[in-house]
């Protein structure tokens, strides 16, 4: 079996695993029939797999949602994409390796589709920037999306970063502006924007591609006004804290459909996505399709006005005029 | 109380022969300038709208001060006064959530931290929302948005020019995404006080920063900032810690992005009532017929 990238939580399984190991080798030395045996403890060993991913803390799918093998935007499209052209470019001078995009098929329909890549190894991290966009990113993102306002595509986005790129650079460029006109610019889009958290979704860098028609959201993804590490050195004084800052800030799946920031949770395969990439695709591919059917029946106006009620529900505010408390959606 | 009982005073109290940083904000009939040291007469400092003059330092204001220096006396009309904060995360660090409003909430007098009204300057209609520094930190919130929103959409469809005054440290991490969300339904609002074609004007003042600046401070058709305020998306800590190299002392002020291409104009708070009105006007503002002022 394949070295695996364990996460301090999975340290249990190993036990398990090295033991199924031992009996396969001693069955191939041996012509002993253990089929019975491993058996078992491959059904232990899967349980013990799901009890343990379904009790997994805020922090812990923090982990989770930044693994190396989580599959990434560029793996989710060529699992589910064909036809796939990469498109580069800002049109201003750069071509931001951390925010991809380009035009592909999903069965009969062509879409445009952009997202935060992180690389695999610290070789390609260095060339993705680990997945934080430069103010180039966002704006290239903009050109795109544009491009397949003009062609009546459907937009998907993928949204996997710790956030934009805080640098010298970054604020000569206007990191701030940049995202800000994406949000902007994103209500006036007269295509279906469906934006999915495939892995963490930190701050403005994610929201930077977030405005969208449908919000979704992986089982252990997680989404966040600031990383837990800032808000633990900020509010705790103590970025040891972060694991308490994590689950104060609800930042799950769960949380965040109760607070009618998400629209829906997509199960992941015990384990996680790294676990079976290929399930996760499957999944995701369904869910995309099934929301963009949905959307297919709406008007431009419809499709507008319903975007801008989406967001314009968000946030609890205690308003004694009008004797209501909050507007969850 | 003469200056000679002044000193006296002085003495009695535990800062002689050093002037200590927190006689900017005391109630004192002297005050001290944090930037050149100059010791002023608090009259003659707010006098020049508080800004000093000797080094044109510019003092924090609180959202009533500023009102009273740019809208026309007495024009300033509320908007959804009572509208007041949750704590729909139930958020607890080393205090609660609802402590720190509650205590946010008894110092300012404020219900949060944005003040939202229509106000006339030299007699043109506005929309003008001003957040306020002192609470929380001017971080945006639930109430911060859905002010600043319900304003947005009333100047959309009154037709009035918009003018936002920003003072914060960005997304009020209290209120998790739901804060973070309030920069997306700011600009949805901003979208279409744009496509009504109207003016908007946001003004930064010190400090703007965060998910501020990457929302409604940077969508405006016409950007102004206060001099020297501080202005950025990430703050110079983090940025000093990716870099490990020092980064220019005009580094994220008014000037610095001006010279980079983000702010149109940098205007002194003495001339910005008057700057305020000329763009107005240029931009084909009428006054009102002065009716019962």
């Amino acid at each position: 079996m394949a070295r695996r990238y364990l996460l301090e939580f999975e340290k249990p399984l190993v036990e398990l695993e090295q033991q199924i190991e031992q009996i396969r080798e001693l069955a191939r030395d041996s012509e002993v029939d253990v089929s019975q045996q491993l058996l078992q403890l491959e059904t232990l060993a899967a349980r013990r797999r799901e009890e343990i991913f379904q009790a997994l803390t805020p922090a812990e799918k923090i982990q989770v949602a930044r693994h190396p093998h989580r599959p990434s935007t560029l793996d989710f499209i060529q699992m589910f994409c064909d036809d796939w052209v990469e498109l580069h470019g800002d049109r201003r001078g750069g071509d931001d390796q951390a925010l991809v995009g380009g035009i592909g098929r999903i069965g009969e329909r062509p879409v445009l589709l952009i997202g935060h890549q992180k690389g695999r190894d610290t070789k390609e991290n260095v060339a993705r920037n680990f997945g934080m966009a430069t103010p180039g990113g966002y704006r290239k993102a903009l050109r795109l999306m544009d491009h397949a306002d003009r062609f009546r595509l459907p937009i998907l986005t993928f949204i996997d970063t710790p956030g934009a790129y805080a640098g010298l650079l970054a604020e000569e460029q206007g990191q701030g502006e940049a995202i800000a006109v994406n949000l902007r610019e994103m209500f006036r889009l007269r295509v279906p924007v469906i934006a999915t958290v495939i892995g963490e979704g930190g701050s403005g860098g994610a929201l930077g591609i977030g405005v969208a028609d449908r919000l979704l959201m992986f089982e252990h993804s997680v989404y966040t006004v600031a990383s837990p590490e800032a808000c633990a050195s900020i509010l705790w004084r103590d970025a040891a804290k972060a694991p308490e800052a994590a689950a104060a800030l609800k930042i799950t799946g769960p949380d965040l459909l109760s607070l009618g920031v998400v629209d829906e949770v997509l199960p992941e395969p015990a384990g996680g996505n790294n676990w079976a990439p290929l399930q996760a695709g499957e999944v995701l591919r369904e869910a995309i399709e099934r929301h963009l059917d949905e959307l297919r029946g709406l008007s431009i106006n419809q499709l507008r006005e319903s975007r801008y009620r989406k967001f314009r529900a968000m946030g609890r505010v205690l308003d004694p005029s009008s004797s209501e408390t909050g507007l969850p959606a | 109380m003469s200056l000679f009982d002044w000193f006296a005073d002085r003495r009695k109290g535990q800062f002689v022969g050093k002037v200590s940083q927190e006689t900017e904000e005391s109630d004192g009939l002297w005050g001290k300038c944090p930037e050149c040291s100059q010791v002023v007469y608090r009259k003659d400092l707010q006098a020049n709208a508080s800004v000093c003059n000797s080094c044109g330092h510019h003092h924090r204001i609180n959202s009533e001060e500023r009102i009273a220096l740019i809208a026309d006396q007495g024009s300033f009309k509320p908007l959804d006064r009572n509208l007041s904060p949750t704590d729909p995360l139930g958020f607890k660090d080393r205090r609660t959530y609802a402590d720190r409003l509650r205590e946010s909430q008894a110092s300012t007098g404020m219900k949060d931290g944005v003040v939202t009204g229509l106000c006339q300057i030299e007699n043109m209609p506005m929309a003008m929302a001003v957040m306020d520094f002192r609470f929380m930190g001017g971080s945006m919130g639930s109430v911060v948005g859905e002010k600043i929103t319900r304003l947005v959409e009333r100047a959309t469809a009154q037709r009035l020019p918009l003018l936002i005054i920003c003072a914060s440290g960005g997304a009020r991490m209290q209120e998790g995404m739901l804060s973070l969300m309030q920069m997306a339904k700011i600009s949805g609002a901003l979208e279409r006080h744009r496509e009504a074609e109207l003016l908007y004007m946001p003004l930064l003042t010190h400090p703007t920063t965060g998910g501020v600046t990457a929302s409604f401070a940077m969508l405006g058709d016409l950007i102004l900032a206060e001099p020297k305020a501080l202005i950025g998306f990430a703050g110079r800590r983090v940025i000093e810690q990716t870099l490990r190299e020092k980064l220019p002392d005009n580094f994220q002020t008014a000037e610095y992005l001006q010279e980079h291409g983000f702010v149109d104009t940098i205007v002194p708070r003495t001339q910005l009532r008057k700057t305020l009105a000329s763009l107005l006007r240029l931009h084909g503002c009428k006054a009102k017929k002065a009716a019962g002022r």
